[in-house]
């Protein structure tokens, strides 16, 4: 047996519809799911004549994106037309960036499961627009559906930075949760707002000599699952490849291959890499795009705290673990709610427990998000403080948090109508601990007694108290009461 | 009344002196008599034309208010969109194509009230310059039947030359307004790129084409400049009014521009024919006794701007035409047996020689390995281009030189010929490349009593100052007024 030992190489190529209004260059509204061709103009059609006019929106969330990634922005970028035929197109060309895209040179930190992070290089970020639809449902011709032409696409270009198919799902992840943050794509797998081309391939020392695998291009992933294993796949492809046949990298031998999601295997698509002649240059109907230091100042100060700063923030400064920190940033909308019940002043570690564990939990089954619930951070941070207070129990904090969601009361006023309110006066409390023990003398005595009838005898006699108390007694202390008589 | 200048038509029309319908109906009837023979049209619009002339009459005897080509006759070149009939450009691809909008320029020219009567012949998407490219219909020049109208606009200078309209739109690309427009003894302007709306024109070379009109006076180019000229936010390239405000082009018109200097290029414009160069000392003489000081310029660069031209543009064009593919529109192939034959026999069925010439001259400029010989070449001359004109316009006010080396030529003289014909646009292709503003106007006739023209150039965005020196000549001659002598006229 010979000594083999290998490194995985990755690069990944993403593009992220971005979730303006109207498309990247006419007023046509950008919809999911409409009929198909109604979602068209002129303009997006190729019509003869037609003019194309730059969405500034979304050069502007393009440009936050480039920011986010700490790119460097240039202040003059251009557009340029890639030429190629297919139905889908129907200029036949696409408008894109070629030589001067509106960012480049920057990096993005994803978090390693082992802990800590990765920076992973960005090379460059660039709009275009996209293509249409091709249906095949039809019987002897196809069809096509151009209501997604012209939508803006991000496309984002990594360093081949990322060593396995873990890293490259994290990347992808990680992407998402910046997109979404930003507010600039809804960047839903299932509606393809992000798409994934991975670059993999192989350094492997063998007898002491080093060899690269071929590269390989999997085309067109909309899912996370399906990246991580496609490159998983492909991981071991090449690897049984190259110990069968010695195959290694030269020009020329990169090849295209398409992924199978029922059958979780690669499939080859085209065999040689084709010096494909896209024929770029400058297009000559949109002027290039100056950026000016106010513009982009303006652009910048949209830049929020970016969801791997804010995960690691709330575990360092509210010591929340990196899981629950990690929920809570999975989505803009639940680490603002945090944060605004953590600014009212409840404690974060309890606050988390509220959030994650119920809110949610009845979010999730509510198909919304924790913003939408129609409870108010004040609400919430209000039942906070109550639990810490000892007001209410932790258990019963979750039916109040329930209630809230369903009428839209606050939790003081819940706490008194489901006589949720734990009694903790412990003058009070000491009377009915009196009472119970009066009426009781029996199980004293076992208490007192010791032996093996003590344990139980004591439980008894709390409960005696609960009931009194309809359960709104404070255990806690109704046990220390019982301690300092019984002892 | 077909004698009247649009200006003086739409003054008539607009005092209640002249019916519009009136008008309307005589163009219609010179149209029935004469456009058998010349061919200017690709299609006209009688019901329509005869109803919008009928209401503009209508609202003028109520009182109302009218635009400010209300009831004029006017062409428009058939690469403009209309919501009107086809909008061919004159090639068999588009033959059946009916655009769901108007261009920016027509809807202005509608918005003017003026009544359109028809779409103008030219060259397949206005690549020629003689109009014998069309792929619909053969154009010929109303002087003389046997010869070529100039292109690619030839349609809409022969119209305008035989008077089947009061004035007309035409698209210049390397020349195609001021050559027909010399060819057929008329007024044609290249306006400065930006400043006309080329939302709707179907694209040539789209760093390069610009709309613009042909008519029988410098006064009626300036009043359809008024229409058609400003901004359009359906078009990046057009300027917006702060960097270059549009002015009233009428105004200051008859106001002579003094003193002022004209540049001249003489080892430049001794290739012409000694018949044009003649007519063109001629009109020198004139501008000398106005006042006019000449004086020599040096513009190193122009000899390479056929050769710059011919690589952009058709690089443009190989782009531009790459959407006529048989899928969503146009014509289609019959029982193709896959995608990719639907584009390419699709293609080589409906396009003519020419268009793909220049398609396959532009698709090689942009090739993998050619890009930076070629296209990137021909970039850096046309800004060299570029400063030759800055450079002179320190010098000078205006640069003049022929429109063409030669008066309108033969029928078929030059189809065989690409390099032959392509050198007919030598003068007028550095004002495209520039992005300048160029007229042509009327400055003589050779022996075979044949229009020549006079081309002047003036720094971008100035047209005004370019119509009050064309006007000022225009004063002082009468070449404008001559009109060809129609068979059965
Ligand atoms: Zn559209």
């Amino acid at each position: 047996m010979t000594n083999v030992q290998y490194k995985v190489i990755v690069g990944l190529e993403i593009h992220v519809q971005l979730c303006t209004k109207s498309k990247m260059f006419c007023s046509c509204a950008v919809e999911f799911g409409a009929a198909p061709n109604s979602r068209v103009c002129p303009v997006c059609l190729g019509m003869p004549g037609v003019l194309p006019v730059m969405n500034r929106q979304a050069f502007e969330y393009a440009v936050l994106v480039g920011l986010a990634l700490d790119c460097r922005i240039p202040m003059f970028t251009k557009w340029d037309r890639k030429s190629y035929y297919y139905p889908d197109l129907p200029k036949n060309y696409q408008i894109s960036q070629y030589d001067l895209p509106l960012a480049a040179n920057g990096f993005l930190e994803i978090p390693l499961e082992s802990g800590g992070g990765k920076k992973i290089g960005i090379i460059r970020a660039h709009l275009e627009e996209d293509a249409g639809k091709n249906l095949h449902t039809a019987g002897n011709f196809s069809q096509v559906d151009l209501n997604r032409t012209g939508t803006p696409l991000l496309e984002i270009v990594t360093e081949p930075d990322m060593n396995s198919g873990a890293e490259v799902r994290a990347l992808a992840t990680e992407l998402q949760r910046i997109v979404r943050f930003l507010g600039v794509s809804e960047a839903d797998m299932q509606k393809g707002h992000m798409r994934f081309e991975p670059n993999i391939n192989l350094i492997i020392t063998k007898d002491g000599a080093e060899y690269r695998t071929p590269i390989a291009e999997i085309k067109n992933l909309n899912s996370f699952r399906a990246l991580e294993r496609s490159v998983n796949y492909e991981v071991r492809r090449q690897l049984d490849e190259f110990l069968e046949t010695g195959q290694v990298m030269e020009m020329g031998n990169k090849t295209t291959r398409g992924w199978d999601d029922e059958q979780e295997v690669s499939v080859l698509q085209r065999e040689k890499e084709e010096a494909h002649d896209y024929r770029y240059f400058p297009e000559p109907d949109l002027v290039p795009v100056e950026l000016t230091p106010e513009w982009l100042q303006q652009i910048r100060s949209r830049l929020c705290e970016l969801p791997l700063q804010k995960q690691m923030r709330y575990v360092e400064q509210y010591k929340l673990s990196d899981y629950d920190a990690g929920v809570l940033t999975a989505e803009l909308s639940t680490a603002e709610f945090f944060d605004e019940v953590v600014r009212d002043g409840a404690e974060p570690k309890r606050v988390c427990n509220l959030l994650t564990q119920t809110g949610l939990k009845i979010a999730n089954e509510k198909g919304c998000t924790i913003n939408n619930l129609g409870v108010t951070p004040e609400g919430i941070a209000h039942l906070a403080r109550m639990v810490e207070a000892d007001t209410v129990s932790s258990s019963s904090s979750v039916s109040i948090f329930e209630v809230m969601v369903e009428t839209g009361k606050g939790p003081e006023v819940l706490a008194e109508e489901l006589n949720l309110i734990q009694k903790s006066d412990a003058g009070e409390l000491e009377r009915i601990v009196d009472q119970v023990l009066a009426e009781n003398p029996g199980a004293v005595e076992d208490v007192t007694g010791g032996g093996k009838k003590s344990k139980k005898a004591r439980g008894f006699l709390l409960g005696q108290v609960m009931q009194k108390t309809r359960g709104q007694a404070n255990p806690k202390v109704v046990s220390d009461i019982l301690d300092k008589k019984l002892d | 009344m077909e004698q009247l200048s649009a200006k003086e038509l739409r003054d008539g029309i607009a005092a209640g002196r002249i019916s519009s319908l009136e008008a309307t109906r005589a163009v219609f009837e010179r149209i029935r008599r004469f456009e058998p023979t010349i061919g200017a049209y690709l299609s006209t619009c009688q019901d329509m034309a005869l109803e919008r002339a009928a209401d503009v009459d209508g609202r003028i005897a109520s009182g109302k208010t009218v635009g400010p080509l209300a009831g004029v006759p006017v062409a428009v070149k058939d690469n403009m969109c209309t919501t009107f009939g086809a909008t061919t450009c004159a090639s068999k691809i588009l033959a059946n194509f009916h655009a769901p909008y108007n261009a920016t320029a027509v809807e202005r020219l509608l918005a003017a009230d003026a009544v359109i009567v028809g779409k103008a012949n030219m060259d397949e998407f206005a690549m020629g310059s003689s109009t014998e490219n069309s792929g619909l219909k053969q154009t010929v020049n109303p002087w003389d039947t046997t010869r070529v109208p100039g292109g690619s606009s030839g349609g809409s200078a022969a119209a305008v030359a035989a008077r089947l309209c009061f004035a007309a739109l035409g698209s210049d690309t390397g020349g195609s307004i001021r050559q027909p427009a010399s060819f057929c003894g008329v007024v044609g302007l290249k306006p400065t790129y930006g400043r006309v709306s080329r939302y709707g024109l179907v694209a040539y070379g789209s760093s390069l084409d610009q709309i613009g009109p042909l008519a029988r006076t410098v006064e009626d180019a300036a009043l359809m400049m008024n229409i058609i000229a400003g901004h359009d936010p359906a078009d990046s390239t057009s300027v917006d009014e702060a960097t270059a405000p549009v002015c009233d082009y009428l105004q200051k018109l008859d106001e002579p521009i003094k003193p002022f200097r004209i540049g001249v290029v003489p080892q430049f414009a001794a290739g012409a024919d000694e018949q044009v160069q003649k007519a063109l000392s001629e009109a020198m003489e004139i501008y000398k006794k106005l006042g006019a000081e000449i004086t020599e310029v040096e513009m190193r660069h122009l000899d390479y701007a056929i050769a710059a031209y011919y690589v952009i543009a058709t690089a443009e064009a190989s782009s531009n035409l790459a959407r006529y593919d048989g899928v969503h529109y146009g014509h289609r192939t019959a029982n193709p047996n896959d995608y990719v034959e639907v584009y390419s026999k699709s293609r080589a069925e409906a396009f003519g020689q020419e268009v793909k010439r220049r398609i396959m001259l532009g698709t090689y400029a942009l090739s993998s390995g050619y890009y930076d010989a070629y296209y990137l070449k021909a970039l850096k001359v046309r800004n060299l281009i570029r400063s030759d004109f800055s450079a002179a316009f320190e010098k000078c006010d205006c640069i003049m030189m022929p429109v063409a080396p030669t008066t309108a030529f033969k029928i078929g003289e030059k189809v065989n010929d690409p390099l032959q014909m392509y050198l007919s646009d030598i003068y007028t292709i550095a004002a495209n490349l520039a992005g300048v503003p160029g007229i042509s106007i009327p400055c003589g006739s050779d022996d075979r009593d044949l229009p020549i023209g006079l081309q002047i150039m003036t720094p971008t965005f100035a047209e005004d100052k370019l119509l009050r020196i064309a006007r000022m000549y225009e004063k002082e001659t009468d070449w404008h007024k001559k009109e060809p002598r129609l068979a059965n006229d």
